[in-house]
């Protein structure tokens, strides 16, 4: 037994299902599944793009025969929707699992939207897990399921499944070599002629497929009935069903659904005939419940929940038990601690720089996304993933004149996963856009992957990398500025010029991330409180080692990296 | 009967590190253990709250308000913050370490005064040290986690000290041990 993240467990599953292919783009909550299935030489690991070559990556490896895998926060799936779609009516050779990773209460997240959609959408089994110990289970399950039914099969994890350490029995690694590949192109080649026959196989499949959920899925553990009190009845599934037993224990009687794509209709009926009141339990969207009710079955829901945010044990107790939990209190005046960008981080002389150009900014998804917070506050919009990029070119295609006064934002990863096509749409429909790409030479927000810009790959070992100059070239931006972010007057002279010259252009900000362990750092900056008049100068660009001590500046030496921002803001030379 | 420990504090400061040992020390004991972490954005510089749920069998990996056996504090208003999520006979161990969030560096908001003597006012029992002092004499800053995971394991008579050690040395990298092991008795022992 080990102490494992709900992630580890994920790619401990893979290891002993004898996975062999595994391509993910990071995201919270979903990154460290691929971090950890990148510890096993057994598999080959990779960071790719984006999330549609992810999936086209595990499609490709499952079709020539090797259990292949693939892992994606929610909104990543947006972008893999595309390749799932079709590969659940081409179905695999070897298992292909897929892992979408949802975040109720938006931790770390631009919306809150439940995939559970996706696989009714796509026809896709799906699995969901409530703890690690089931996580390296149905990840071992959703390989069997892949092969059995021949369909990809998802697994969903929410970030408190995702994120939580729980102990996860382990077993060795079962792994059955390639199997072999038959070309078939009525199974693998989707014209429409093709098409049609497989949705015929794909219907019958999800008939197959719930009558498996209501009787073997409950003989082997899947789907879990448990009768305890039968005055209350739970419907449920993943980290709700901790919840619930957190909160009714054996007051309750619970059906616990591992398979939420396809849902059962005879277990459901069954099990709410035997309770007196039936409650379904579950983040996000009324998507269980939608189903019990289109069944005939009476239960309480969302009317009694909620549609926002995330459940937990003492929101279930007080619903349902009207149990209130009592609480200390102070009349400390609580103020909030949003995130901001770290101290030394290299953003920040970027948008400090922007700041003084007073400029519209097109944002993107990152640690610069934190750019919107005062007193930075410079950026006017974020929407997804490269989307700063093709936002820019539709905001000057609507008026021309924006041109000379906006930017767009975007990290290096992000660019390459999507930026880049927004790009050479700017080239090619030509508006004199200014794309400024923020080359911290990492991928920053999700805890530090590497990408095709750093050079190195999933294991840290030397790659290709991407040349951003050379590749805004040759998609045709001919003006190409490289700025250090550590220097302001460089930084906003760079940009100003860019805006000032006829045609398109991309400057690069380029600095390491202050938080790489291969960046070496200045001793940390002192105030002379001689010299310093509280003019608060060095407040402008927020940085979270500087506060005002006794009407004086003051740097915390805890977290002052030395990057020299500040002082290049102070007139008095007070900061040494 | 589940235990819950709140570790709560500002994003960088290592909460994480500090309920990892905390998890592998009590799962060492014999527990069942859940411990649910926080990854993501609100890691940069954010209010941060790790939960550690222990006992015979834990179902929910989060801790709930009026829940937590004992929170231990990273910081002074982070305490506060999270006060309501004491069990009103729980424990509070409290660094007196004081780190301004953006609203007080840019002047929209004042850093509040008193918040140890608040704690204690609300009827919750306190216990409270200044553990950058402490770490820094252990030998860097960044020890406080270990400096207060000491503390709290002064706090948890039940979890031999053999036991908190062999979970420290198996989450530090050897290099940083002695440091580490100092900052844990300066914790332990105070």
């Amino acid at each position: 037994m080990k102490l494992l993240l709900g992630n580890e467990a994920v790619a401990r599953g893979l290891y002993e299902a004898g996975c062999r292919v595994v391509s993910s783009y990071p995201g919270t909550p979903s990154t460290e599944v691929t971090e950890f299935a990148a510890t096993y030489d057994e598999i080959f690991s990779e960071w790719a793009p984006n999330e549609k070559v992810a999936c086209e990556v595990a499609f490709g490896a499952s079709v020539a025969g090797a259990r292949s895998f693939c892992a994606m926060k929610h909104v990543g799936l947006n972008v893999a929707a595309d390749p799932l779609f079709t590969a659940s009516y081409t179905g695999v050779n070897a298992g292909m699992v897929i892992l979408v990773a949802d975040d109720p209460g938006m931790h770390s997240s631009q919306n809150e939207q439940d995939s559970r959609h996706y696989a009714m959408g796509s026809k896709t089994m799906m699995l969901e897990p409530s703890d690690s110990a089931e996580c390296l289970d149905y990840t071992k399950r959703a390989f069997e399921l892949s092969e059995k039914f021949d369909t990809p099969v998802i697994i969903r994890l929410t970030t408190r499944v995702a994120h939580s350490r729980s102990v996860a029995p382990l077993a060795d690694r079962v792994d059955n070599g390639l199997k072999e590949y038959t070309k078939n192109p009525q199974k693998y080649v989707m014209v429409p002629a093709n098409a049609k026959g497989k949705h015929v196989v794909v219907e019958q499949r999800i008939l197959d497929q719930i009558a498996y959920c209501e009787k073997e899925a409950v003989d082997n553990g899947l789907n879990k009935v448990e009768y305890n009190s039968k005055k209350i009845g739970v419907i449920t599934s993943g980290i709700c069903y901790q919840y619930a037993k957190e909160a009714l224990g054996e007051n309750a009687s619970y059906l616990k659904l591992g398979c939420v794509y396809p849902l059962p209709v005879d277990l459901i009926k069954s099990f709410a005939a035997e309770c007196e009141t039936v409650y379904v339990l579950e983040e996000l969207d009324d998507y269980i419940e939608t189903h019990c009710r289109k069944h005939g079955v009476n239960v309480i829901g969302k009317d009694a929940f909620t549609l926002q945010g995330e459940y937990s044990q003492s929101l279930i107790a007080k619903v349902i038990l009207g149990k209130e939990t009592e609480t200390l209190k102070t009349d400390v005046n609580i103020v909030p601690r949003p995130p901001v960008l770290c101290a030394g981080c290299p953003h920040r002389g970027l948008f400090y720089a922007l700041k003084q150009l007073n400029v519209t900014v097109s944002g993107d998804i990152g640690c610069y996304t934190l750019g919107f917070a005062q007193p930075l506050g410079m950026i006017d919009t974020v929407l997804c993933m490269g989307a700063s990029v093709s936002a820019l070119h539709g905001r000057n295609a609507a008026n021309p004149e924006n041109a000379k006064k906006s930017v767009a934002v975007i990290g290096d990863s992000t660019f390459i996963h999507s930026g880049v096509t927004g790009l050479i749409n700017i080239a090619y429909n030509a508006t004199d856009s200014v794309v400024i790409i923020l080359d911290n030479s990492i991928t920053g927000m999700t805890g530090h992957q590497q990408n095709p810009t750093t050079g190195k790959n999933i294991k840290g070992e030397p790659a290709n990398a991407v040349s951003l100059e050379a590749l805004a070239k040759a998609v045709g931006i001919q003006n190409v500025i490289v700025v250090d972010p550590y220097n302001l007057a460089e930084t906003k002279e760079g940009i100003k010029q860019a805006l000032e010259a006829d045609g398109p252009a991309v400057v690069i900000s380029r600095r390491p991330c202050a938080l790489l362990k291969t960046v070496k750092h200045n001793p940390p900056l002192k105030v002379n409180k001689d010299k310093c008049k509280s003019c608060k100068m060095c407040m402008k660009i927020g940085c979270p080692a500087i506060s005002m001590k006794d009407g004086k500046a003051e740097i915390d030496f805890t977290q002052c990296l030395g990057c020299n921002v500040c002082s290049q803001l102070c007139k008095f030379g007070a900061i040494e | 009967m589940n235990k819950s420990i709140m570790i709560v504090g500002v994003g960088g400061q290592g909460t994480l590190l500090a309920s990892r040992i905390l998890g592998s020390a009590l799962l060492d004991c014999g527990y069942d253990v859940k411990v649910s972490e926080v990854h993501g954005m609100s890691q940069r510089g954010g209010s941060v709250v790790t939960y550690v749920r222990f006992g015979e069998s834990v179902a929910s990996p989060i801790i709930e308000k009026g829940e937590a056996d004992i929170i231990l504090a990273f910081e002074q208003l982070e305490a506060a913050r999270w006060l309501e999520y004491l069990k009103p006979d729980g424990k509070i161990i409290v660094n007196t370490q004081k780190m301004d969030p953006m609203p007080v560096v840019m002047g929209a908001a004042e850093y509040p005064e008193g918040v140890i003597e608040a704690l204690k006012a609300s009827g919750a029992d306190v216990a409270e040290l200044d553990a950058l002092p402490m770490a820094v004499e252990a030998g860097t800053a960044k020890a406080v986690n270990v400096v207060l995971i000491g503390a709290m394991a002064k706090n948890m008579a039940f979890v031999e000290k053999e036991t908190w050690i062999k979970a420290l040395k198996e989450s530090v990298p050897p290099k940083f041990l002695e440091l580490n092991l100092k900052a844990f008795e300066m914790g332990y022992n105070i």
